[in-house]
């Protein structure tokens, strides 16, 4: 007995000493995600959490460049027909083969999910119909040509079939699947079920609220992680998830708030990371309306002249809110899309700082006192929001154009955007797709609920020209052409200021000196790709 | 009877006016669909999902449902989680209530003991520090202190976890922390924030009861019996001075439970409070109503059980209602 009790206490000691010499990692969140269903929410919380146990057909780098995944090649058969090869060998977490079912039944799913938040529909609408001739092979139509198939593709994760109950052969229709019984339900993600994937990581326990808890995979198909198990802990206040890090309670934070970096920076037991987002901030201005509630001292709308709109820009010192605001975590804008994107234009520079000039067209305008605006923002949505629209009036102000700043939350402020109570607004944009015609089509395209124009338009700014360039690169399947397009798009708005780009938002992550992380462009934070520095 | 039938009517009024002002209060704030939804989406998407959320009914048919829902005990399905709202709060409860039990205990244990000597030696050095030690307890801000224990326990010194909720052990089904080493450590700087003011609190009450029951004629006669002056103070006084103390503190349990958010923020514990901050941001409006649905009904509830004992006790409150 007491032999007996002595062996297990060594074994008990023994499998401590083995779990403190395996490769843990914790992780500090911002944002938690509302599900580990991957078709549930589409929000870059959940999206990040997804691709550690699953993985999608194309996938998109560091740059939000499309590279091969679950599809080791695809191509356009001819305008409207694309094939996807699929990667053989590959596995599921519960040993079943990854074949072209899983694809069918996964995009099957994700009209079927039910109260999503905000759905993945929008990029498996265009999908006309979908075949596969064998088990790695894939063909889907569409039916009109569209270039961004492989980029929609991408943001799909793959689930395993054997999740649901099929009861025939299972065929993709536009208006609804048939061969499935039922699919499996989010809560089925949640408790852990469902989480069958391909990705790099397997799942091990999700605690709403505290934590995600994840274990490698060691038959991954890809670079397999350098961690044993990860554990996710969200903790949205900034200075509390910084204090984690410095206690060494988490090895990695993510969004580090920009006036702890030099702090940071300084610190030698932790390493800074930072790169360019794909999100631009942008002020709006409003050109469509003949008045608007939100200026004084105008009979008509000052703001549907391109030479105010373009001395407004003048007016504004870019790189002094880079530099003294955002603490060179900013880099000034002259477009809407990221440099290294798919589209930016590098001919477009941005509008250098000259107030005289702008003064000088306010005049020619008709404006030489210049006019009152108003100037929304949320003040708890983007990095240091407030602040730098709270810069910009100064800096309107200084040129005669007398502006005031109305800064609420952002559930207040969005609303009010969408009721157009303002004439002038501070927002961001992060370009999901990576690619240039994500700004242009929500951003500044004429408003047009059948082609999905101009949703995020709130000031009415209008350019057939570009509309019809946009139009173009839309059923341009010929990436250098599209792009060309595209770039040519972006210099038609730049043209008459249809929107004034501020800056390119840098997101910064912090972790453990002895870790290295590579800068993403989406800014998510993935597992994977946390490695020991060398 | 008719006592009680009275009670409970004004009960269920207040429950039905806060219902009014919550539903129509939350439903001003703004459309959550805009903070739900990914920008990408077009409106097309935008409105398939007002109509799936149930949003672009007006107000009074959402508010009719939402009544006819809470009638079946189902308060909404959270629109971020998709889960029934209630049950997302049971959820996260056991950990926000295992927080305010560690606090309000860790109050009596600080407090009692120096509002007693605060009471004993009014005019000593001892009892005027200790009060004016209390003072900060009332008047430093939570989040705070909060941000300094992290940074002097946490950080510098590393002796204690900063945030999270530790290891911890189920039993019955519901997840605790105070069961293991790892989670007592993660559960005392926040139990500690959350004790600072309430310990402020107890020690003013028991130093009041102290000089208010040491002038008494019993514990004259006590003394003057000749006991020790230990037994004078552990039997006689504390048992009488304890009574405020315990009437404030139970109603104060309440407020602990339902307004730990600052705290749980601060230190990234999972309980309610953190669920309601966070669904204040999303406006995840079922969740927001649901929470503040339990907390009337929990105050609601507590003063009428108030108000019972206060009849038991007291048969003047029953024949004056009567009148």
């Amino acid at each position: 007995m007491r032999n007996l009790l002595i062996g297990t206490t060594a074994l008990m000691m023994g499998l401590a000493a083995g779990a403190a010499h395996a490769a843990d990692l914790k992780v500090g969140l911002s944002a938690e995600p509302s599900a580990l269903d991957p078709h549930y929410h589409n929000l870059v919380p959940n999206n990040a959490m997804a691709k550690h146990a699953f993985n999608t057909l194309v996938e998109q780098d560091a740059n939000q460049r499309l590279g091969a995944g679950l599809a080791t090649s695809w191509k356009a058969l001819d305008d409207t027909t694309w094939e996807f090869k699929l990667r053989p060998g590959v596995k599921f977490h519960d040993g079943t083969p990854f074949t072209a079912k899983d694809v069918v039944f996964s995009i099957c799913r994700v009209p079927k999910v039910p109260n999503s938040p905000s759905a993945f529909t929008i990029y498996m609408k265009s999908i006309e119909s979908m075949e596969t001739p064998d088990d790695m092979t894939v063909v889907m139509k569409t039916a009109t040509p569209y270039p961004l198939l492989p980029t929609d593709i991408s943001t799909i994760q793959i689930v395993a079939a054997n999740t649901g109950t099929l009861n025939g052969p299972l065929v993709f229709k536009k208006d609804g699947c048939t061969g499935v019984e039922s699919y499996p339900s989010t809560e089925d993600f949640n408790s852990g079920k469902a989480m069958n994937g391909t990705g790099p990581f397997k799942f091990k326990e999700f605690v709403k609220g505290d934590r995600t808890v994840m274990v490698k995979n060691p038959d991954y198909w890809g670079e397999k992680a350098a961690w044993d198990t990860v554990t996710f802990r969200p903790i949205a206040a900034d200075g509390p998830r910084v204090a984690a890090l410095l206690a060494g309670d988490v090895d990695f934070i993510e969004n580090p708030p920009s006036q702890d970096l030099p702090r940071l920076k300084g610190d030698k037991k932790v390493h800074v990371v930072d790169g360019l987002s794909n999100r631009v901030i942008y002020v709006a201005i409003n050109s469509g309306s003949a008045v608007h509630p939100g200026l004084k001292g105008v009979d008509k709308n000052p703001l549907a002249d391109p030479k105010v709109r373009k001395a407004l820009s003048l007016a504004i010192d870019r790189k002094a809110i880079a530099a003294k605001i955002m603490n060179g975590q900013a880099e000034p804008a002259g477009q809407t899309i990221s440099p290294g994107l798919f589209g930016h234009n590098p001919d477009l520079k941005p509008d250098a700082f000259d107030a005289k000039e702008a003064q000088k067209l306010l005049a020619e305008a008709g404006y030489p006192k210049g006019f009152e605006v108003t100037l929304g923002t949320p003040n708890d949505r983007y990095m240091n929001d407030e602040k730098v629209a709270q810069a910009i009036a100064q800096f309107w102000t200084r040129v005669g154009v007398k502006t005031n700043v109305d800064a609420t939350t952002a559930s207040v402020f969005f609303s009010r955007r969408g009721k157009q109570e303002f004439a002038a607004f501070l927002a961001g944009w992060g370009a999901g797709t990576g690619e240039a015609s994500s700004p242009l089509k929500s951003l500044v395209a004429c408003r047009n609920k059948e082609k999905g124009y101009g949703t995020t338009n709130y000031t009415d700014y209008c350019n057939a020209a570009m509309d019809a360039t946009l139009d173009q690169a839309l059923a341009t399947i010929d990436d250098a052409k599209r792009e060309k397009l595209l770039q040519t798009a972006m210099a038609q708005v730049a043209a008459d200021t249809g929107i004034i780009p501020i800056h390119f938002e840098k997101t910064p992550w912090a972790m453990k000196a002895n870790l290295t992380y590579v800068p993403r462009v989406d800014q998510q934070t993935m597992a994977q790709y946390i490695r020991p520095a060398k | 009877m008719g006592y009680v039938i009275n009670r409970l009517m004004q009960g269920l009024m207040v429950i039905a006016v806060m219902a009014v002002l919550v539903f129509v209060g939350v439903y001003a704030i703004g459309n959550p669909v805009d903070m739900l939804i990914s920008p990408e989406a077009d409106q097309a998407e935008i409105e398939a999902t007002i109509i799936r959320m149930g949003l672009d009914k007006p107000l009074w048919e959402q508010f009719l449902g939402f009544v006819g829902g809470a009638l079946r005990g189902d308060l909404g399905t959270s629109f971020m989680y998709n889960e029934p709202a209630v049950r997302l709060i049971l959820a996260r409860f056991p950990a926000t209530l295992e927080l305010a039990l560690a606090a309000i205990l860790m109050a009596v244990a600080v407090g009692i003991p120096l509002g007693v000597i605060a009471g004993l030696r009014p005019n000593g050095v001892v009892g005027r520090s200790i009060m004016t030690v209390s003072i900060l307890g009332f008047s430093l801000p939570t989040f705070w202190v909060g941000m300094m224990f992290i940074m002097v326990f946490a950080v510098s010194l590393g002796w204690l976890p900063s945030t999270g909720r530790g290891e911890t052990v189920e039993v019955l089904g519901v997840r605790w922390s105070f069961l293991t080493a790892n989670g007592l450590s993660h559960l005392f700087l926040p139990a500690l924030n959350l004790a600072l003011f309430k310990t402020s609190l107890v020690i003013r009450l028991a130093r009041a009861g102290t000089r208010e029951v040491i002038t008494q004629d019993y514990i004259k006669f006590a003394r003057a019996k000749g006991l020790s002056e230990t037994r004078v103070i552990l039997v006689h006084m504390l048992k009488n001075m304890m009574i405020p103390v315990v009437t404030v503190l139970g109603l104060e349990f309440g407020s602990v439970v339902a307004f730990a958010v600052v705290t749980e923020t601060v230190f990234a514990w999972p309980g309610i409070g953190k669920l309601l901050i966070s669904s204040i941001v999303h406006l995840d409006r079922p969740v927001i109503v649901a929470y503040l649905m339990l907390t009337v009904l929990l105050f609601v509830t507590i003063n009428f059980v108030v108000d019972l004992i206060y009849a038991i006790l007291d048969p003047r409150v029953r024949r004056k209602e009567a009148a």
